[in-house]
Formats: C-alpha cells, sequence, structure tokens
C-alpha cells in the first residue's frame, strides 16, 4: 500500500536562507509520524509544505502516490490534507459550532436565499465532539472560553468529522500541562485508531514516544535521523533530540568551567 | 437590566441560564440601554422632542448615519477601518452630478458611472490592504487625503466653482430623486426613504453575518485572519468584498445627498467617517475585530440621531454636541467591555461542573 502523503528529498529556501533540505518522510493510515526538533529545526516549514501554505522547490512530494504541488490550504484540504495549528487553530470569539464548520460550511436553499444550516451545524458540533469523548454543554460559548486542551481536542474533531485521512498537528502539546496533554494524545491515538494517517510535530520526544510508530528528526533544516518504532529507545531518542554529543560537550564544560575572574572576585567580596 | 438577568440565571435552571447568558453576551446590549437612556434622557428634557414631527426629523438624521454605519460595522467585524467614508460619498454624489453634466442627458447614467467608479475606490481600498499588509489605517488615510483633494480639485476643474452645476432640470432626476431622496407621510410621521434603505440594509447585513458562510467568513477574518486561512477562508477576497459594501452604501448615501438638492458641494463629508466609526463601536463593534452587530450600528446611529436633534429641541447651543458625542462614545465603549467581561465571566463559570459550586456563586451574588 503506498503511503498517505510521502516527502522524497524535499527541499525550501526563503531567499538565500535554506529552511528544509533534503527531507524525506512517509505517513500511513493508522500510524503516527512524529517530527522531532529543536526551534528552528524547520518542523513550520514542513508543516506548511504538507498544509498547502508553502510550496517546496526540490523534491517530490506524494499524495496518495501521486506526485503533486500543493498550492493553496484549500487543496490540501480537499485532498484530504487537515491541519491543526497550535495557537492558530480556532478563531476564539466565534463560537464553538461556528469555529468547528469554518472553511466548510454546509448549507441550504437555493440562489440568494442560501443559508448556513444553522440546526444541523450546531447539532453536528455537539455529536461529532461527543464522539470523540468531549461533553460541551453549551456550542455557542466562545471557543476562546475552552481551555488549550479543549481548543486542540475541537480542532482534532473537526478534522476527523470532515473526512481527513491525514492529520498534521503541529505542537498540540507544546503550550498544555501534563494531564491536558495526555488528554490530546489520547485524541490523536484516537484519531489514529479511526485510520487516519497523523503527522505529530513536537519537540518532547517523551509525548512523541508515547503513540509514535515513526520517528523523523530534524537539525537546522536538515534529517539527523529516520526511525522505526522499534529501531530507537526513548532514551536514545531524547539523546538524539536534545543534541545528542553536542549535550555532552556542553554538560562537559559546565563541569569544568573556570570561573571567570570578575565573578570569581564577587564571589570573593562577598 | 443585568441585576435581573443575574438573579434569573442564578434561580433557574441551565435554559434560562443560558438565555440570560446569550442576552447578555450580545454585542448590542450596551448600545440598547444606552439608546433607552439618551431617549428617556431627551423626553423630559426637551419640550417637543416625543412629537411626530421630531421623530420624522429624528430618523432622518439616524438613517443618514446608519446607512455608512451599517457597512462601517462589517467592515470593523472583519478587522479592518475605512476612514475615507466620509469623502467617498462625496465623491460618489460628485462623479454623478458631473458626469451626468458633462457627458450625457439622463442623470442615470452619471448614477450607473458614479456606482461603479465608487466601487472601484473600494475594491482600491481593500487590494491595496490585502496586497501591501500595511494598516487599513494607513491605507484608507491616504484614500482619505486624495479623495479630499481630488473632491475640490475635480470640481473647480470641471464647473469653475467649488459646488457642482445643478442637474435638477435633467432627464430622469425625479425618478432618481425618488428612488434616493424621496420621502412619505405615515399618519404624522413623515418618513424620507433613507430610512427604508437603512432598514434595508440592516435586515440585510444581519442576515449575512448571521446566517451565511459569507458572516462567517467575515467574523472569521477579524477575529483571527490566520486561523482562517489555515482552514480555507478566502479572507483577503473578503476583506475585498467589504471595502467594496462601504462604497455601494457611500453611493446609496452620495445620490442621497446628491437627488436630496440638486447640487453638491465639494468640500463635504469630512469627518463623516468618525461619526459612522462612533455609530458601529457604540454599537458594540470591537476596534480589535472579530465581534460587533450591524442593528448594534443602527442602535449607535440612532443614538446619533437622537442626541444631535434632541440638543436642538432642548434649546441648547449645539457646539456642545460634539462633547456629548465623545462622552457618549467613552461611555459606551466601557459599558460594552464591562459587559462582555460580565459575560465571559459568567461562562466561564457554568462550565465548573461543581453544581453546588454555582449555586452559591449565585446565591453569593
Amino acid at each position: 500500500m503506498s503511503a498517505l502523503v510521502e516527502l522524497t528529498a524535499v527541499s525550501k529556501s526563503y531567499g538565500n536562507v535554506r529552511a528544509l533540505d533534503d527531507v524525506s518522510l512517509e505517513v500511513h493510515a493508522g500510524e503516527i509520524t512524529c517530527v522531532l526538533g529543536d526551534n528552528g529545526a524547520g518542523k513550520s516549514t514542513l508543516i506548511k509544505i504538507i498544509a498547502g501554505l508553502h510550496r517546496h522547490d526540490a523534491g517530490v512530494l506524494s499524495v496518495e502516490g501521486e506526485e503533486t504541488v500543493l498550492s493553496s490550504p484549500r487543496e490540501a484540504l480537499d485532498r484530504g490534507i487537515a491541519t491543526v495549528y497550535q495557537d492558530l487553530a480556532v478563531v476564539p470569539l466565534m463560537p464553538v459550532w461556528r469555529n468547528f464548520f469554518l472553511g466548510s460550511e454546509p448549507r441550504k436553499g437555493a440562489g440568494p436565499f442560501r443559508r448556513l444550516d444553522v440546526a444541523t451545524m450546531r447539532e453536528t458540533t455537539r455529536s461529532a465532539l461527543l464522539r470523540m469523548g468531549i461533553d460541551l454543554r453549551d456550542v455557542d460559548q466562545p471557543i476562546g472560553t475552552l481551555s488549550g486542551g479543549e481548543r486542540q481536542c475541537v480542532a482534532i474533531a473537526r478534522a476527523v468529522h470532515f473526512g481527513a485521512r491525514v492529520l498534521v498537528l503541529d505542537e498540540p502539546t507544546a503550550a498544555l500541562g501534563v494531564k491536558q496533554s495526555g488528554v490530546v494524545l489520547k485524541y490523536v491515538a484516537a484519531a489514529r485508531d479511526a485510520g487516519l494517517g497523523v503527522v505529530l510535530i513536537t519537540h518532547n520526544p517523551h509525548h512523541a514516544y508515547l503513540v509514535g510508530d515513526r520517528f523523523v528528526l530534524l537539525k537546522r533544516g536538515a534529517m539527523a535521523g529516520s526511525h522505526a518504532k522499534d529501531g530507537i529507545t526513548l532514551d536514545e531518542l531524547t539523546r538524539q533530540m536534545s543534541g545528542g554529543s553536542e549535550l555532552e560537550q556542553l554538560s562537559h564544560e559546565l563541569e569544568r568551567a573556570p570561573v571567570p575572574e570578575h565573578l570569581a572576585e564577587d564571589v570573593a567580596g562577598d | 437590566m443585568t441585576a435581573t438577568a443575574t438573579t434569573l440565571s442564578a434561580g433557574m435552571g441551565a435554559a434560562s441560564r443560558s438565555t440570560a447568558r446569550r442576552l447578555l453576551a450580545r454585542p448590542e446590549l450596551g448600545a440598547v440601554v444606552g439608546a433607552a437612556a439618551v431617549f428617556v434622557f431627551f423626553a423630559f428634557a426637551a419640550e417637543g422632542f416625543l412629537r411626530a414631527s421630531s421623530l420624522s426629523t429624528v430618523l432622518y438624521a439616524s438613517s443618514t448615519i446608519g446607512i455608512m454605519a451599517v457597512p462601517v460595522a462589517l467592515l470593523m467585524i472583519g478587522g479592518e477601518f475605512d476612514l475615507s467614508t466620509g469623502v467617498m460619498v462625496t465623491s460618489s454624489a460628485l462623479i454623478s452630478s458631473m458626469f451626468s453634466y458633462q457627458m450625457t442627458a439622463n442623470v442615470w447614467a452619471g448614477v450607473g458611472v458614479s456606482l461603479l467608479a465608487t466601487l472601484a475606490i473600494g475594491f482600491f481600498n481593500g487590494f491595496m490592504l490585502v496586497r501591501t499588509g500595511l494598516p487599513s489605517f494607513i491605507i484608507t488615510l491616504g484614500t482619505f487625503l486624495m479623495l479630499t483633494g481630488l473632491n475640490l480639485g475635480f470640481t473647480k476643474l470641471v464647473s469653475g466653482s467649488v459646488s457642482t452645476r445643478t442637474i435638477g432640470d435633467m432627464e430622469g432626476f425625479s425618478s432618481a430623486h425618488g428612488l434616493f431622496a424621496s420621502q412619505m407621510s405615515l399618519g404624522d410621521v413623515t418618513i424620507k426613504v433613507t430610512v427604508l434603505w437603512w432598514a434595508g440594509l440592516v435586515a440585510l447585513a444581519t442576515w449575512v453575518l448571521l446566517r451565511t458562510r459569507t458572516g462567517n467568513w467575515i467574523f472569521a477574518a477579524g477575529g483571527g485572519a490566520a486561523a482562517a486561512r489555515a482552514v480555507g477562508v478566502p479572507v483577503a477576497r473578503t476583506k475585498i468584498g467589504l471595502y467594496m459594501a462601504v462604497a455601494f452604501c457611500a453611493w446609496v448615501s452620495g445620490q442621497h445627498l446628491l437627488f436630496s438638492y440638486d447640487v453638491v458641494q465639494s468640500g463635504e463629508g469630512i469627518g463623516n467617517e468618525f461619526l459612522y466609526i462612533i455609530a458601529a463601536v457604540i454599537g458594540g463593534c470591537l476596534m480589535t475585530g472579530g465581534y460587533g452587530s450591524a442593528i448594534g450600528s443602527a442602535v449607535g446611529a440612532a443614538i446619533f440621531g437622537m442626541a444631535s436633534k434632541g440638543i436642538v429641541y432642548a434649546q441648547w447651543d449645539p457646539d456642545w454636541f460634539k462633547f456629548f458625542l465623545g462622552a457618549m462614545l467613552l461611555l459606551a465603549t466601557l459599558l460594552n467591555a464591562w459587559v462582555r467581561r460580565r459575560a465571559e465571566a459568567t461562562s466561564a463559570q457554568s462550565r465548573q461542573d461543581d453544581p453546588t459550586a454555582r449555586k452559591q456563586a449565585g446565591e453569593t451574588r
């Protein structure tokens, strides 16, 4: 079976800055592919290419085996790729049900009387959220009044509802506490069990290892490693993720670092 | 009002609680309270304020602001400003008048050309905004100044004075007058046709905002443009459309200006853009976008109409009007902010799943 989304040696430059260089990854149905990397590693560029916000300059992007260039988020959505962004998943002041259907509003009536099917929208929102295990009493409340975790879950439920086959999640747990993160990861796993291919972008190897099937490590725009779950341990993943040998050297230096003179004087002065 | 809503929500079940909260969360609530206060105030302070003829005058004054406040409110909900609206109305009237006079014998040709030209100005505003990414404040300030200059300069160039030539004797004048500047009697009350335009526009805008996909996109474009774009909302197109809606209403206002008399003063309209914005803000539109209503803008315009005419009926020096308007703006904005905070606090509170905690909170209030 061909991958839902496959990137082969994809590169992207902004002016003469190489943001992404020769990156390959595969996303399969019912699997979670984790993309790990530090700030500036190229994670957001990668997302933007898969989400259709930016076009790649080199390499091949295939959706369900078909080579393609995504030119807009709309096109990506039409191809079954839904992206949930960390802070831009929702419009805070709009009610939950309006957010849920934003960009894909169901309508009824004809001609100038074509209008939103509000009753269906409210009801569908409630039931789709309930299926994901989120019980909202009032879908009319502004979505900004929900917690960060709940907002992510609504965005995920929305993607699942609209028949996404690939779900791209940008740092879904970055701004969340431990408990909330757990809840979100549960929904990520639920989406996978529903048969979606998931791309989970994160800088937290613990969260990645909990749910991931494949791990792609990015460093300064380039691939620093690609592993299947049975090919790597959490410790090794954490080590590679946190800079690996660089970190070892840093800890070495910190241990041995001689106290700078002016600091030493201050200490002595006390 | 607020106290009643609170007791209601505390005393009754979840259904009425949510109704009360929804009422509190309406953007126009503050404006309605304010309008009622202004009405009661002038009903007592100004003799003759409640007469039918006064009502006609107040309605007319409200409608001239209201027609423009509607699209300005939509634009603000969409997250943008337009400072060129005041002079755009004059431009539209000038184009219509001068084209008719210079080029043809029928005013409807001028009216049509004016519509196209005004929509083009609106398109220019919107296109520049989405293309350059500059703040709409700057873009439309530029348009405002350019139009001000063009209005004066072009008029003087064409007709040799600061006002246009009269078109009152031209073909089609009476039918155009009928559409844009006629009036009818309803008992003792005289209704200007602008009031009908106003009511129609408010109804249309409300329907679009609350019941169509476009409305959803307007709220999203102002409340979170990046999030909206990410789910496939054509934010740029929505914003350009909003500027063109503003232009359309400027055209309606401009034709009214022209056909009420039969000449247009080229220096008119400067400063009116703020009145439209004030009406929208008093009506509950958030300066930062994503929140507001068309009905609110109508209530805001009504407050303006009542205050501007009420001061005359109260036989005060009309110089005080601007002070009153400023104070009203501040009060309304404060009230809106307070109401919204309260609405948010209520909904945040009801999210807590512990019913006893909620009950206690209700009792202590």
